[in-house]
Parts: structure tokens; C-alpha cells; sequence
């Protein structure tokens, strides 16, 4: 049987699949987000772009990633 | 007529129109909007990205943060701990800190839960936040909130989306007659008659996105509301005559024939 290499996450309310040893700027190129304007909350704190590098995605993580859209009030 | 600037939280407007970015037919055809207003704020809404269709047009492509002040705002949240979430995920994506705060109560009506809202003005502004306030026009909260903090009072005109107009203008007037911060009508607005009634009363601006964005001609919608504001805006400044029960002729008396 081959390695398991993908560990589970919640990202958006959604349970999905990532790749393992990701950082968090590695998840977004490979979501294929641009990361320019997004956030990320990770398990309910923010997790500032300063740490986006530094910190590795675990198994388990419910991440929000959001950004800007047209809005009234 | 000399500059008119209004300051909010530190940062100073020409403009005291400021709209949405919800509802309209396209991004392009709000940006036509915003300029036709003369916009100089915009209020944006902070939602998941979307996963599954990355060709969406992005919001930041037709209207530049850097040309307008994004003014991120909690709409659809109806706890404090859902605003403030908001908010500090706004903050971290955009880099400042200016924000509309709305905590709402009943989905029918979209009435500001004024509890929730006033426990969440106080955090963010420990948190470091300016926090504009989405309010009822009920002159006591309205104290509370600024007492807690808030860099501006937004009392609701009527409620989100209802074009109804200003339904209590002494309510109104009483929060601009006490108020030490900026006071902007939020919502309500249904037509330009409305936005220069509020700008009558002496409030420092407008927020409105409905009555633009559904208009017939949204950009059309948008260059007479920016006029309003303005027609409003001087009116105040001028002030109006005395109202009287009987007629007051403007030709002289003297010299009839």
C-alpha cells in the first residue's frame, strides 16, 4: 500500500484532502488561490501573512481563507 | 464655496456620498456607479473564496483600494462574535483598520441588534479598530455606542433595502444635535429626495447601495444622489427660512397700481 500523503482538513466549512508538510502559502498556490487580498483564519484565530511561510498545515486545521466582495449593508 | 471636508477617525472626505457594492448587475457597471457619485468610500463585504470557480471577477479589479477607501463591513451577522470574526479577518486582508460595524436581530427586518452591537463597538475599539456603527435611530443607544468608542453613528433612515426614506427626521436630529462624532444616514434611502432630507438634518453623509443598484439606470441613480447630498449638504449650511401658516408675498406692497 502506498504512503499516506495527504492529510484532512476543514477549509471553508468543507472537509477536504491536502497534501502533507504544506505551509500556508504552499496551500494557497496549491488551491491555486492568488494571495494577494485574502486572510486566513486558522481554528478560529487569525493567522497573520508574516506567519503564512512559517507555519505547516496539520491534520485536523478548520481554516477559513477569505477575501473582499461587492457588498451594500 | 470654501472646502467642506468631513473627518472620520483621522481621515478627511470630500465626498459625503458613500455607497455599496452589493446588487448590482456587474462589477463594472458599480464602478460606473462610483464614479458617477463621486465615491470616495465603498463598503465591502469579507466572504470565503471561492474554490471551485477561480475565473470570478475580483472586486479589487474595478475598484481599486488604492483609489477608494474600502470600508469592510459585517452584514449578515447576527452575533457579536460573528462581527468580530469579520472584522479581524477584514483587517488582516486589507491592512487597515476603518470598519462598519452591524450587528443585525431579525431577518424580516434587518433591525440592528443594538446590545450585541454595543458589546462588540467596545471590543473592536480595544482592539484597536475605528469602528463606524450601524445603529437604530433611537437617541440613547446611539450615546452608548459613541460613548464606547465609535468614530461615527449610522443610524438606519428605515430599514436595509426598503427605500422607504427617512421615517423619524426628529430622531435623526436629535442624534446630529447630540452627537460629537460624524452621524451618516445607513440605509433607507429609497430615492434623492431622501438623501437630501438626511443632509437637511445635518447629518455628515450618506451610505446607500439599494437605491442605486436598483434603479433603472444604476449610474444615472448615482450621479443624482451625489447631487442630493450636495443640494442637501448646502441647504443645511445656508439654512432654510422659517416655515409660517399664512402666505408671505415677495413683491413689495408699495407701488400697486
Amino acid at each position: 500500500m502506498p504512503m499516506q500523503e495527504n492529510i484532512s482538513i476543514v477549509l471553508n466549512g468543507e472537509a477536504i484532502q491536502c497534501p502533507i508538510n504544506l505551509n500556508f502559502l504552499e496551500l494557497l498556490n496549491h488551491l491555486e488561490l492568488e494571495p494577494r487580498s485574502l486572510a486566513i483564519e486558522l481554528n478560529r484565530e487569525i493567522l497573520p501573512k508574516s506567519e503564512w511561510e512559517n507555519r505547516q498545515v496539520e491534520n485536523g486545521d478548520k481554516i477559513e481563507i477569505v477575501q473582499f466582495v461587492g457588498g451594500g449593508l | 464655496m470654501t472646502k467642506d471636508n468631513w473627518v472620520v477617525a483621522g481621515r478627511e472626505f470630500s465626498s459625503r456620498l458613500i455607497i455599496g457594492t452589493g446588487k448590482y448587475a456587474s462589477y463594472e457597471q458599480n464602478a460606473q456607479a462610483a464614479i458617477a457619485a463621486n465615491a470616495q468610500i465603498v463598503t465591502v463585504a469579507v466572504r470565503r473564496v471561492n474554490l471551485t470557480d477561480k475565473s470570478k471577477p475580483l472586486l479589487t479589479d474595478y475598484l481599486n483600494p488604492k483609489e477608494y477607501t474600502y470600508l469592510p463591513n459585517t452584514a449578515g451577522c447576527f452575533t457579536a462574535d460573528d462581527a468580530l470574526r469579520t472584522l479581524r479577518l477584514a483587517r488582516e486582508a486589507g491592512g487597515w483598520n476603518l470598519v462598519k460595524l452591524e450587528v443585525l436581530s431579525d431577518q424580516k427586518t434587518l433591525f440592528p441588534d443594538m446590545l450585541e452591537t454595543l458589546e462588540a463597538t467596545k471590543i473592536l475599539v480595544k482592539e484597536g479598530f475605528d469602528v463606524m456603527a450601524y445603529c437604530t435611530d433611537d437617541p440613547v443607544f446611539a450615546r452608548k455606542i459613541e460613548d464606547a468608542g465609535a468614530c461615527a453613528i449610522m443610524p438606519l433612515g428605515a430599514p436595509i433595502g426598503s427605500g422607504l426614506g427617512i421615517q423619524n427626521r426628529v430622531n435623526i436630529r436629535l442624534i446630529v444635535e447630540q452627537s460629537r462624532v460624524p452621524v451618516l444616514v445607513d440605509a433607507g434611502v429609497g430615492t434623492a429626495s431622501d438623501a437630501a432630507i438626511a443632509m437637511e438634518l445635518g447629518c455628515d453623509g450618506v451610505l446607500m447601495n439599494t437605491a442605486i443598484a436598483e434603479a433603472k439606470d444604476p449610474v444615472l441613480m448615482a450621479s443624482a444622489m451625489k447631487h442630493a447630498v450636495i443640494a442637501g449638504r448646502e441647504a443645511y449650511l445656508a439654512g432654510r427660512m422659517g416655515k409660517k401658516s399664512y402666505a408671505d408675498p415677495s413683491s413689495p406692497l408699495a407701488g400697486l397700481i
